[in-house]
């Protein structure tokens, strides 16, 4: 469904701010794969995930999802295929649009816009239902703006609208990140419903160890642009955060003791 | 000194509406797109000459506007290209395309100033047909149909799948493009219409004041911005995207009757005006800035 070839970016390359961010990262995704992915601050994770989406051209590799080779595709042609949650629950809506105008327009993700009215009846009792499913009581508020929610609300809806149109791959990079920990939970929850309703591809990054082993059937870690450990199915289940920990230390020679992800 | 108020107030009214278009298509850039466009200035003019020029050459007024109206259009797309393609920074690429319209208007014209006697407009046309009428209100009648007509298509515009994207677009950018919106291509369409409503004034303008001049545009983004300053400190309370454009069009007829005003009182000479709506804008737009660092102070405990 998705598959990476040898992907390598270096950001302000020649200059004294030289980075980097991917040294030759290989990655394929089976559909219905649901893939976590940790590593420590700088490790190329977001990096990975925009270079998926397209924010910035690859320095060389080839990306391909669903057999298309997209890796020349501007983001916003790419989007037709991807479902996206950003880290900053303020990222994936319009604030000043109300929140079935936000839905509306996830739902033509990828379809051409024409001089149709921008919402019709049918549609907006579709959503009345699809609201009903994140139980936050937001399909009696359909016509508020977006900026009144909160942000567990905004990321609860950013994530219905990225699976609306059903994306070939869910890209979801720290999106419970910025949440207090019992809204986190919630769109955690909310994130494996929709995921195991919908049989998405999904690619997750996480900073929390204990998520990423307990959800998904796939776990990467990445280190200095690399993948460094990669594994899946009864192996995945078997095993415990102490053992990601030496993985890392490995690799990285101690340094993770100073990572923000012992934290959690 | 009442007399000359009051006497003066229809005129004042006329031009507000008139003008009101033009706030209208600001209100596009400034406050739905985000981008302070300073095309404006030049686009007003250009829709001013390119209609003088069409109607003096015999053409059917209307037709002249509608000439006008697409003229703009191209002088936004102008701006929206130098800024989506090229990556030039809005007020600067909007700058670019102002002064080098200044250059095109006079071109268009062939001097600087195109009277327009003895020939149809309009404006004269609505006088024959309903000759109890003064000038003013003629032109009250006009500006109020091409206000109705421009704020529906408004309306529907914008409440469109493209429409929304535009909106969306000068909301969170971000959003549109991980939904699959071009944000460059809305951007440039979005400075095309703004500038061709511009134009539609600017023509409107010139058929009601009997002629077109290359400096008619001169601070016009300045007079949008009082208008929709002045809208929303009058009717803030409606968010809904109908009551700000009533709101615009309120705001600049409030706008030009505060310049009437003044005038007439000799409180601010003619030649001060431009100064007036400088500071008047200014004011408009710093009140709220200090009321809400005044709110946010720390207050320290004594």
């Amino acid at each position: 469904m998705l598959e990476l070839k040898n992907i390598k970016k270096t950001f302000n390359r020649g200059t004294i701010n030289e980075k980097k961010a991917l040294e030759g990262v290989s990655l394929k995704l089976e559909p219905g794969d649901f893939v976590t992915v940790i590593g420590g601050n700088g490790a190329g994770k977001s990096t990975m995930l925009n270079m998926i989406a397209g924010v910035y051209p690859v320095d060389s590799g080839a990306v391909v999802i669903d057999g298309r080779n997209v890796t020349r595709q501007p983001d916003y042609k790419r989007a037709a295929y991807l479902g996206r949650v950003f880290q900053d629950p303020m990222m994936g809506t319009a604030a000043d649009m109300e929140i079935e105008e936000n839905l509306a327009m996830a739902y033509r993700r990828g379809r051409r816009r024409g001089l149709r009215w921008g919402i019709s009846r049918q549609e907006k009792e579709n959503y009345h239902e699809a609201l009903k499913m994140l139980d936050l009581g937001l399909e009696e508020r359909m016509t508020s703006k977006v900026g009144l929610l909160s942000g567990g609300q905004r990321q609860a809806l950013t994530l219905l609208m990225a699976t609306l149109r059903q994306p070939k791959v869910l890209l979801l990079d720290e999106h419970t990140a910025a949440l207090d920990p019992k809204t986190a939970a919630k769109v955690l929850e909310l994130t494996q419903e929709l995921v195991e309703k919908n049989s998405l591809t999904t690619l997750m990054i996480t900073h929390n160890m204990k998520d990423a082993i307990r959800l998904g059937n796939r776990l990467i870690m990445m280190h200095e642009g690399r993948i460094i450990y990669d594994v899946a199915g009864q192996e995945k289940k078997a095993l415990k955060v102490a053992d990601l920990m030496s993985k890392f230390e490995e690799a990285s020679g101690g340094e993770f003791a100073n990572d923000r992800m012992i934290l959690s | 000194m009442l007399a000359g108020i009051l006497s003066s107030l229809p005129g004042a009214v006329s031009q507000g509406i008139l003008w009101g278009i033009m706030a209208l298509g600001v209100y596009i850039t400034y406050k739905i797109l985000d981008i302070a466009d300073l095309t404006v200035d030049g686009s007003f003019a250009m829709g001013g000459a390119v209609c003088a020029v069409c109607v003096v050459n015999g053409m059917h007024p209307m037709a002249a506007v509608l000439l006008a109206i697409l003229a703009g259009c191209v002088a936004g797309a102008v701006t929206g290209i130098l800024h989506t393609v090229f990556d030039i920074p809005a007020i600067l690429a909007g700058i670019l395309t102002q002064l080098g319209l200044y250059s095109i208007n006079l071109r268009i014209m062939g001097r600087s100033n195109t009277p327009l006697l003895k020939v149809e407009t309009l404006f004269n046309k609505l006088g024959n047909l309903l000759p109890a009428l003064g000038n003013s209100y003629i032109a009250i009648c006009i500006g109020v149909i091409a206000v109705v007509v421009v704020v529906a298509v408004l309306y529907w515009f914008f409440g469109t799948e493209v429409g929304s994207e535009i909106r969306a677009t000068g909301n969170n950018e971000d959003m549109v493009k991980a939904l699959g919106g071009n944000t460059r291509l809305m951007k440039a369409f979005g400075l095309a219409i703004s500038n061709g409503l511009v134009a539609l004034s600017g023509a409107l303008v010139c058929q009601s004041q009997g002629y077109s001049d290359v400096n008619s545009g001169q601070g016009a983004i300045v007079v949008g911005l009082a208008a929709i300053v002045i809208g929303n400190v009058l009717m803030g309370w409606g968010k809904a995207f109908g009551t700000k454009m009533v709101s615009t069009i309120v705001g600049s007829i409030i706008y030009r009757i505060v310049i009437a005003i003044v005038v007439q009182t000799g409180w601010v000479d003619t030649q001060d005006t431009k100064l007036f709506s400088a500071l008047l804008v200014a004011v408009a737009l710093a009140v709220p800035v200090l009321i809400e660092r005044y709110r946010n102070k720390p207050r320290v405990e004594e």
